[in-house]
């Protein structure tokens, strides 16, 4: 895998922002291994799909974008909401389907969507929130003050029409659109490259007439720098491009099966010594830009807030009944 | 008001021009609506006036295009994709019932999506089995749509103005046989049509014939034909079918006591069976006869037109359901 060395000599955001960035990818880890908690505990409805080990890829993409920039966002969406600023209390609320959740527990955990911080929705048909990101696209480009659209989707979402349809549409009309692929290796219980044909999508997307770039999914400053890049280039009127990240999921599918009878325990153990937290730790401890001991202590803050999330959602009420036939129409 | 006589399409037209006018929000696109002015002329001209940003010309390419109208939606612009054939609303199916439908719902009420997917319907053109189906009853199945089925120039441009300024999806049935073979006075001043509003387009006391989209017109020359042998039959337009005006619907039979339900889409689960339910539940006390559905027949729509007119409602078939529905009676 084409990996992208991190610059330790000279880092390209401000520490404020390397340090929300962190917070950030603390923040994504500890929601999902609680959760997954949540879930072995019988305290929520459904199924959850989970990102841990993936964070690097949301959260970089996410520090090269502005609060009025949208995204849409996939069935496992968690990290990708909180990268954009979504906040875990309303998040957790709605894993746990009560009515304070973001979409008053009418979403679920593959549905979360704020739509105020450009957060166009998790979507539970792969591929589904790729349209709704090339519309987000379009709207941009005749709004003209240089907002960008990404749609985040896995390599499930690879073979999907959608993907080509939009591409072609969004490069013949110029779109500043980001195609972010997260490829975390397996779609659902398969490897990609079973399913896959060809180079990938890095080059079927030059094949559609926009630029490309892979990188290292669990680098951060990679992710962040290819992001940027593109990205900043979409501003300019420059048409729309894909970032494909590769990283890896450390759980299963969903929180009902471990991911352990289709992974090897090698291949799983070769991924956890490429955790992106600890990757970016290492540099922001080099840097100097946080203390081995600010570093627990940030730990132990996110872990709070996180947990905090559950007791509230716990306390709080489902929505009534009569929700139901709410929201159909405006 | 002054009126003046314009075809279905071109009351089409009028609407997509008065509210491109008055709504910057308003984008059309689709297939050739553009510089050619659309298959069936029924964006003529737009291109010209209001330009290529907002009258688009698309690939052939309906789920990428429908999908990014409910983007565009979901941020501020109110898209109108046209699907030059409804058949190919299949190709947007995702993106119309999976995306549009619901994303309010999902969101718990934090988005809009004010989207007007304006599709054609209807066969009696010898267009094959993939360029003739009627499929509004398939997404008047779907929560979060609403449905617009009209039969007149009048109707369709009072109700395609009210879907541009719903802020909900809606799918917009055109019927293709009317487009220049139906003709209707329309107003010179502005109007609108609200839905789930149906229209008694004839009055009539010994049975009701409720018809949908262009089955209205086959509908009304079989009342003529009826009033010859002394037979008076109202017919009720629902317009609607999200939101359905059932009111007017169950009033009707109930004067009437009897119910023929004439559809171009097929019977089974379709929009006759919808209709006829809601007719038996709130008419059941005032029928004399068993309700008669007149739908296509339930096969793919065949090409030579001996066997495509043999499948679909016509003034004939209607005058024997009513007659049937008499003889019962008499009986």
């Amino acid at each position: 895998m084409p990996a992208r060395k991190i610059k330790t000599t000279s880092l390209p955001l401000p520490s404020e922002a390397l340090l929300e960035i962190y917070r950030k990818m603390l923040t994504i880890r500890a929601f999902e291994e609680t959760v997954f908690d949540v879930y072995r505990k019988g305290l929520m409805p459904g199924l959850a799909h989970l990102s841990d080990g993936q964070e690097a890829t949301p959260v970089g993409v996410c520090a090269a974008l502005r609060p009025d920039d949208t995204i849409t966002s996939t069935h496992r969406g968690h990290g990708h909401i909180i990268a954009k600023g979504g906040l875990v209390e309303p998040m957790m609320a709605e894993v746990m389907g009560r009515v304070t959740g973001y979409c008053r527990g009418k979403g679920g955990e593959m549905h979360i969507a704020d739509v105020s911080l450009g957060i166009l929705g998790a979507n539970g048909i792969v591929g589904g929130g790729i349209g709704i990101a090339a519309g987000s696209a379009f709207t941009a480009k005749r709004e003209g003050r240089g907002r960008v659209s990404v749609a985040f989707f896995g390599d499930g979402a690879i073979n999907q029409g959608i993907w080509y349809e939009t591409a072609n549409l969004a490069v013949l009309w110029q779109l500043p659109l980001i195609y972010v692929c997260e490829n975390n290796q397996y779609t659902e219980f398969t490897h990609y490259k079973k399913l896959v044909s060809g180079v990938g999508l890095e080059a079927r997307a030059r094949a559609m007439g926009m630029k490309s770039l892979v990188v290292d999914g669990n680098d951060v400053l990679a992710v962040y720098q290819a992001a940027h890049t593109l990205v900043e280039e979409a501003r300019r009127g420059k048409g729309p491009a894909t970032l494909v990240c590769h990283t890896f999921r450390y759980g299963g599918h969903h929180v009902g099966e471990p991911g352990t009878a289709y992974r090897s325990k090698q291949e799983i153990a070769e991924w956890k010594a490429k955790d992106p937290i600890p990757l970016f730790e290492k540099v922001l401890l080099e840097h100097k830009i946080i203390a081995p001991a600010d570093i627990e202590a940030l730990h132990d803050e996110v872990q709070t807030r996180v947990l905090a999330s559950v007791t509230t959602a716990q306390q709080a009420p489902f929505p009534e009944v009569k929700e139901a036939g709410e929201h159909v129409y405006a | 008001m002054s009126m003046r006589e314009l075809t279905f399409a071109q009351a089409i037209r009028e609407a997509l021009d008065e509210e491109l006018a008055r709504d910057e929000r308003i984008i059309v696109l689709g297939e050739d609506v553009g510089e050619w002015g659309g298959v069936f002329r029924c964006t003529e001209g737009l291109f010209k006036k209001y330009g290529a940003e907002r009258i688009i010309d698309t690939p052939l390419s309906e789920e990428g295009f429908v999908g990014l109208a409910v983007g565009a939606a979901m941020t501020g612009l109110h898209p109108v994709p046209e699907l030059m054939f409804g058949d190919f609303i299949t190709l947007a199916m995702d993106q119309i019932v999976n995306q549009a439908a619901k994303m309010r719902y999902m969101t718990g009420g934090q988005v809009q999506v004010p989207i007007t997917i304006r599709a054609t319907m209807g066969g009696g053109r010898s267009s094959g089995g993939q360029h003739s189906q009627s499929w509004h009853a398939w997404l008047a199945h779907v929560p979060g749509l609403k449905v617009v089925v009209p039969s007149t120039p009048y109707d369709a441009k009072g109700l395609l103005k009210t879907a541009l300024r719903e802020p909900n999806p809606v799918v917009f049935f055109e019927d293709k046989v009317m487009y220049a073979k139906i003709k209707g006075p329309v107003p010179e001043e502005e109007y609108t049509i609200p839905f789930g509003k149906a229209d008694v387009k004839r009055q009539g006391t010994d049975v009701s014939l409720i018809a949908v989209s262009r089955m209205i017109h086959p509908a009304l020359a079989a009342a003529e034909k009826l009033s010859a042998e002394g037979i008076s039959a109202e017919v009720v337009d629902p317009r609607t079918l999200t939101p359905l005006d059932e009111d007017t619907l169950v009033q009707s039979v109930a004067k009437t006591g009897g119910a023929v339900i004439v559809d171009e889409g097929y019977n089974h689960f379709g929009t006759t069976a919808e209709l006829a339910a809601v007719i038996a539940k709130g008419a059941f006390d005032y029928l004399d006869a068993p309700i008669e559905r007149l739908g296509a027949m339930d096969v793919p729509i065949p090409f030579t037109p001996p066997l495509e007119n043999a499948t679909i409602p016509n003034e004939d078939s209607i005058i024997a359901a009513v007659h049937r529905i008499l003889d019962g009676r008499r009986h």
